[in-house]
C-alpha cells in the first residue's frame, strides 16, 4: 500500500482502483466458466440468448448512464468499490452523501473523496458480513425475514431512506429543488410504467434535468 | 461431479470471491483513513463516519438478505449469496434470474436440478449487468478529471453542479414514492403508504437535526439518517395495517 512518491493520492486511487477492478471483475466474470468446468456442463445457447436479449440491452444502457451519473457523486474510491459491491442508489450513495454532509466536506474536494470512500468501504464491509451471517443462519432466519409482519417494513425501505435524505438536501437547496420535484411527481403519478422497477432509470433523467435547471438559474443569477 | 444448487464446492468458490471483494473494501478503507490523517481530518470525524455508515447499513443489508432468501428457492443459497454481495441489487438480480428461468421454461419457485440451466441463469445474471464492471476501470479517471477541471474553472458552479446531481437523484426517488397515489381515486388507499412512511422519516430527520443543533447533541446528528430510516421502516407496519 506504500504510495509511490510521484503519484498524488488521487492518481494512486485510480491506479489501485483499476487494478482491483480488473482483478475482481475478472474473477466475477470467470465464475460461470469455472462452474461449467467443475460440473462438466455448458449453457443452453438458445435459452442463454433469450435471457440475455431480455436483460442486457436495458441494463447495459442503464449501466453506462449510471457510470456518468454516479462517478461525480461517489468519488473515485467510492466508485471503484460501489460498482463491484452494488446496491448503489439504495445504499452506497445515500451513505456517502450523508457522511459528506455530516463531515461538512464537498464531494468535489479531496476531503470529500476520502470521507465518501470511508463510508462506502464500511458500508460494503458491513453488508458483506451481515449477508455472511444471514447465509450461515439462513434456516432459523428465513421465517423471520419472510414474516408477513415485517414484510411492509422491508418493502418501504426506499421511502424511509429518501424521506430523511430529502429533508437535508431540499432545506439547503430549496429554490433548485422545486423544478425537479414537480417534474418527477408529475411523471411518476401520470405514467403507469414508472414504479419501483423503473425508478433507477429515472435517476439519470432527474440528474440531467436538475443540472440543466441549475445551469439556467446560475446563469440568471438566481442561485 | 454431481450437481446440486447447494453443492459445497459452490460455497467454497463464492466464499473465496467474497473474501477478495472484502479485501478490496478493507484496502480502500485503510488507504482513505491514512489519507484522512494526512489531510488533517479529525479522528472524531473519521470515527463518526465509520460508526454512522455501519449503523445506517444494517437495515438495508437485512433487506438484501431477504433477497437472498427469495432467490435461494430456485437458485440455492451460494449463487444469490454471491450475486447480492457483489454488483447487483435485488431489483436487477430478480429480473435477470426470472428472465433466464422463464426462457428455460421454469418458475421462480422450482429448485434448479439441471446444471446446464444453472450455468445458463448464471451467465445471464453475470453478462446482463457487466457494463459497470467492465467500463468503470477505464472511464472513472476521465470523468473525474473532467469534473475537477470544471470545479477549478468555476468553483461556485462546481458546488452547484454537485448539489444538482444529488437533488436530481433524490427527486427521482421522491417521485417514485408517489407512483401509486393515483390508486386512491379508485378507493385503494395502499398508494398512500409510501407517502406516509416518507413523511415519518422526514419528520424524524427534521426533529433530530433541530434537536441536535438546539441542544448540541452531536451523536444525534451523526445517527439522524439511520434513525429516520429505521423509524420510517417501522412505521410502514401500522400504516400497512391501516391503509393496505
Amino acid at each position: 500500500m506504500k504510495a509511490n512518491r510521484n503519484l498524488s493520492y488521487m492518481d494512486s486511487v485510480h491506479r489501485d482502483g483499476r487494478i482491483w477492478g480488473i482483478v475482481v471483475g475478472g474473477v466475477i466474470l470467470l465464475f460461470p466458466a469455472l462452474v461449467m468446468l467443475i460440473f462438466g456442463t455448458s449453457p443452453d445457447l438458445k435459452v442463454l440468448a433469450k435471457g440475455i436479449i431480455a436483460t442486457a440491452p436495458m441494463y447495459w444502457a442503464v449501466g453506462l448512464v449510471e457510470i456518468f451519473t454516479y462517478v461525480p457523486m461517489l468519488g473515485a474510491g467510492g466508485t471503484y468499490l460501489s460498482f463491484i459491491t452494488g446496491n448503489i442508489s439504495n445504499l452506497k450513495l445515500p451513505c456517502a452523501i450523508d457522511a459528506m454532509e455530516r463531515a461538512k466536506v464537498k464531494a468535489s474536494s479531496e476531503e470529500g473523496e476520502v470521507i465518501s470512500t470511508i463510508a462506502i468501504a464500511v458500508s460494503s464491509i458491513v453488508t458483506t458480513l451481515i449477508i455472511i451471517v444471514g447465509v450461515v443462519c439462513i434456516v432459523p432466519l428465513t421465517p423471520v425475514l419472510e414474516s408477513p409482519v415485517l414484510k411492509p417494513a422491508f418493502d418501504m425501505i426506499l421511502p424511509a431512506l429518501f424521506g430523511g435524505l430529502a429533508v437535508v438536501f431540499i432545506s439547503k437547496n430549496a429554490k433548485l429543488s422545486i423544478a425537479p420535484i414537480i417534474l418527477m411527481l408529475a411523471l411518476f403519478v401520470t405514467v403507469p410504467a414508472l414504479n419501483a422497477g423503473t425508478v433507477g432509470i429515472m435517476v439519470p433523467v432527474g440528474v440531467v434535468f436538475t443540472v440543466a435547471v441549475a445551469r439556467i438559474m446560475y446563469k440568471k443569477g438566481w442561485l | 461431479m454431481k450437481f446440486s444448487v447447494n453443492h459445497p464446492i459452490l460455497f467454497v468458490i463464492v466464499g473465496a470471491i467474497i473474501a477478495v471483494v472484502l479485501a478490496q473494501s478493507v484496502y480502500f478503507l485503510l488507504k482513505a483513513c491514512r489519507r484522512a490523517k494526512e489531510l488533517g481530518i479529525s479522528s472524531a470525524t473519521v470515527k463518526a463516519t465509520v460508526s454512522s455508515a455501519a449503523l445506517f447499513t444494517v437495515a438495508p443489508a437485512v433487506s438484501i438478505l431477504v433477497g437472498v432468501v427469495v432467490l435461494s428457492k430456485s437458485l440455492g443459497i451460494a449463487l444469490p449469496w454471491l450475486r447480492l454481495s457483489v454488483i447487483g441489487s435485488i431489483t436487477y438480480e430478480n429480473v435477470a434470474a426470472q428472465n433466464a428461468l422463464t426462457a428455460a421454461g421454469l418458475s421462480g419457485s422450482e429448485t434448479i436440478t439441471d446444471p446446464s440451466v444453472f450455468v445458463t441463469v448464471l451467465w445471464v445474471m453475470t453478462i446482463g449487468i457487466a457494463a459497470g464492471l467492465i467500463l468503470v476501470p477505464f472511464l472513472t479517471k476521465r470523468i473525474q478529471t473532467g469534473m475537477l477541471k470544471m470545479g477549478m474553472k468555476d468553483k461556485k458552479w462546481g458546488e452547484i453542479f454537485n448539489n444538482a446531481m444529488f437533488l436530481g437523484m433524490i427527486s427521482a426517488f421522491l417521485g417514485y414514492v408517489f407512483c401509486d397515489v393515483g390508486l386512491v381515486a379508485k378507493g385503494e388507499t395502499r398508494g398512500l403508504i409510501p407517502v406516509c412512511v416518507m413523511v415519518v422519516s422526514a419528520l424524524v430527520m427534521a426533529v433530530c437535526g433541530l434537536s441536535a443543533k438546539k441542544f448540541r447533541i452531536r451523536w444525534l446528528e451523526d445517527y439522524a439518517l439511520p434513525l429516520s430510516l429505521v423509524i420510517g421502516m417501522a412505521s410502514a407496519i401500522p400504516f400497512t395495517n391501516l391503509l393496505g
